[in-house]
């Protein structure tokens, strides 16, 4: 009896810390594992964009379920800005800026990649709740509304942002293998701005997120790029003086070469 | 060859902007403009945000300026004294056109205004310039042998007090008309975000009746002051200067300023002055246009919130 009992309290035993660990919220039967291919960007003088490639694993106790198949969307947003969007009218034949939207808080980077058409993989009611799509990743509107309507403004916005590359929807990028491995190859431009940029990868099946993972970038200048950058906001009236000896220095260089090469 | 400007947090092809600083250091010697109303709206063309692109366009001017300075102290060309005292009302008018600047942009219509300066102005002095050396080529051309200048008109301009001798433009003039078109040109340089060279030109001549052959190194030499009292305004208040866009726009320029200056050597006043009219009024046309023509986007970004 005792011999019968042994190995099953063991198993009980080894049970119990998972258990314990495992009881309060109830793990998600499928979790992302990621990892990402740097997690800082340097921006240095000939920097010319960056390639960053994010990849992982999904973790299961069980088999893959069955039913519906399972999705990846990958999200890389920049740090926000304050911005003003303006409208132009003719007014006297002349167009000029009429109205304006000023918007609080807008990413100054925004990639959403995905396995499929993101409106096929995510519910507008999820999406609204982690606000992966381009719309609802601009998020408060600031100083006092002068304009009716302002989703022309925010469009015009996405629009603009979109066209210089700097807001992307990439349907189909991310990588699925076996429902399990995925990779996401994700560029960022050269006219990035420097701060924490947020990684967020989302687990779906059926429209809605069962597992999140989050990981920041880290995107800074380096070098003399940081040197100048500091200098101009610490002490910019001695990088005033410095850029104007440059000036002149320069100015002086070419006459007094020119007059060498015309000496001969 | 890109490379990434640190104030203006872009990426760019060095190439491009050391050809682009080459054309406008080109103008800068041939014409005696400091190059700012081309420089500024080519920079915005290759999206550097408008601010970065003033306050950059000012240095590069200094060094422009300052090399073609160099070239004409050398002709001995330069009337330094006039230099100075345009220049003593071109701090004050520079200056008077900052607070102004920045009163319309609380205003929020400072693009308009400047659209509507630069429109304005080029193409009042742009036609200006056009006819009066159109003539002067056709009286030249017809009577053979160029005949020198009408030197001395003594209009009203020259009946003020506070006489002062200016020895190298042959003139004796009131200081007053000289401090005046300094100021004047102050202001609307720091308006228009530009050195002011192309309104000094016409001015100088028509207005103050110096010889041509003088106004380009005197108007080089105040402009090299003046911009660069204007940079240094920039980098202190808005830390818009980049220099690492600077120093790839000056490469460019201060060689093509020495090519311009020597090429200037060869070419008939005349002549110059007629390249520089077509110049001037291209440059208004095509802002015009951009003011008449229905925008391809009606809406525009701007960092930040205006209040």
């Amino acid at each position: 009896m005792r011999r019968a009992l042994a190995p099953l309290l063991a198993l009980m035993l080894l049970a119990l810390p998972l258990a314990a660990q495992q009881s309060p919220p109830a793990p998600p039967p499928e979790q992302i594992v990621a990892g990402l291919s740097r997690d800082d960007v340097d921006i240095t003088t000939s920097f010319d964009g960056s390639e960053i490639i994010i990849y992982g694993a999904i973790k299961r106790e069980t088999r893959i379920p069955q039913g519906h198949p399972l999705d990846v969307i990958v999200a890389v947003e920049g740090p926000a800005q304050t911005l003003t969007v303006r409208h132009k009218e003719r007014r006297l034949g002349i167009w000029i800026n009429t109205s304006r939207v000023s918007i609080g808080s807008a990413p100054s980077f925004y990639v959403v990649a995905t396995t499929r058409p993101l409106h096929l993989i995510l519910t507008p009611a999820e999406d609204q709740r982690y606000r992966v799509s381009i719309p609802l990743a601009m998020r408060a509107f600031a100083g006092p509304m002068e304009v009716e309507d302002a989703v022309p403004y925010t469009e015009a916005l996405m629009r603009l942002r979109q066209a210089s590359g700097l807001y992307r929807q990439d349907d189909g990028a991310v990588r699925l293998a076996e429902q399990t491995l995925f990779r996401a190859d994700v560029r960022l431009p050269a006219n990035l701005v420097e701060g924490f940029y947020s990684t967020r990868i989302f687990l779906l099946r059926d429209g809605k997120v069962i597992d999140t993972f989050r990981a920041p970038i880290e995107v800074r200048k380096v070098g003399l790029e940081r040197w100048l950058y500091r200098l101009a906001l610490e002490q910019p009236f001695i990088y005033g003086i410095m850029s104007l000896t440059i000036a002149v220095a320069a100015g002086w260089g070419a006459s007094a070469a020119f007059r060498l090469v015309k000496r001969p | 060859m890109q490379i990434y400007l640190p104030i203006a947090e872009v990426a760019v092809n060095a190439l491009v902007l050391i050809g682009l600083g080459g054309i406008v250091g080109l103008m800068s010697g041939l014409f005696g403009v400091g190059g700012g109303f081309l420089i500024t709206p080519l920079l915005f063309f290759i999206g550097i945000p408008p601010a970065i692109a003033v306050a950059t366009g000012a240095n590069q001017v200094v060094a422009s300026s300052f090399s073609g300075v160099l070239a004409h102290v050398k002709r001995k060309t330069v009337d330094f004294r006039m230099g100075w005292v345009l220049l003593a009302g071109g701090l004050v008018g520079s200056s008077a056109g900052v607070l102004l600047f920045n009163m319309l942009s609380r205003l929020g219509q400072v693009d308009l205004v400047v659209q509507l300066c630069y429109v304005v102005f080029l193409g009042l002095i742009g036609a200006m310039m056009l006819q009066e050396s159109l003539r002067a080529l056709h009286r030249a051309r017809r009577s053979g042998p160029i005949k020198p200048m009408r030197r001395h008109q003594h209009g009203w301009v020259h009946k003020w007090p506070l006489k002062m001798k200016f020895r190298a433009s042959g003139l004796y003039i009131s200081a007053i008309p000289v401090l005046l078109v300094g100021a004047a040109v102050g202001v609307l340089g720091a308006l228009m975000g530009v050195g002011g060279g192309f309104i000094m030109v016409p001015a100088m001549i028509y207005l103050l009746g110096m010889p041509t052959k003088v106004v380009i190194g005197t108007s080089l030499f105040q402009i090299t002051f003046l911009s660069a009292y204007t940079t240094l305004m920039h980098a202190v208040s808005s830390n818009t200067v980049d220099v690492m866009l600077a120093v790839l726009l000056i490469v460019g320029g201060v060689t093509g300023a020495q090519i311009g200056t020597h090429l200037g050597a060869r070419l008939r006043a005349e002549q110059l002055r007629i390249l520089l009219a077509l110049l001037v009024l291209a440059v208004c046309g095509k802002l015009a246009l951009d003011l008449f023509l229905r925008p391809d986007e009606l809406y525009s970004i701007t960092p930040g919130i205006l209040r």
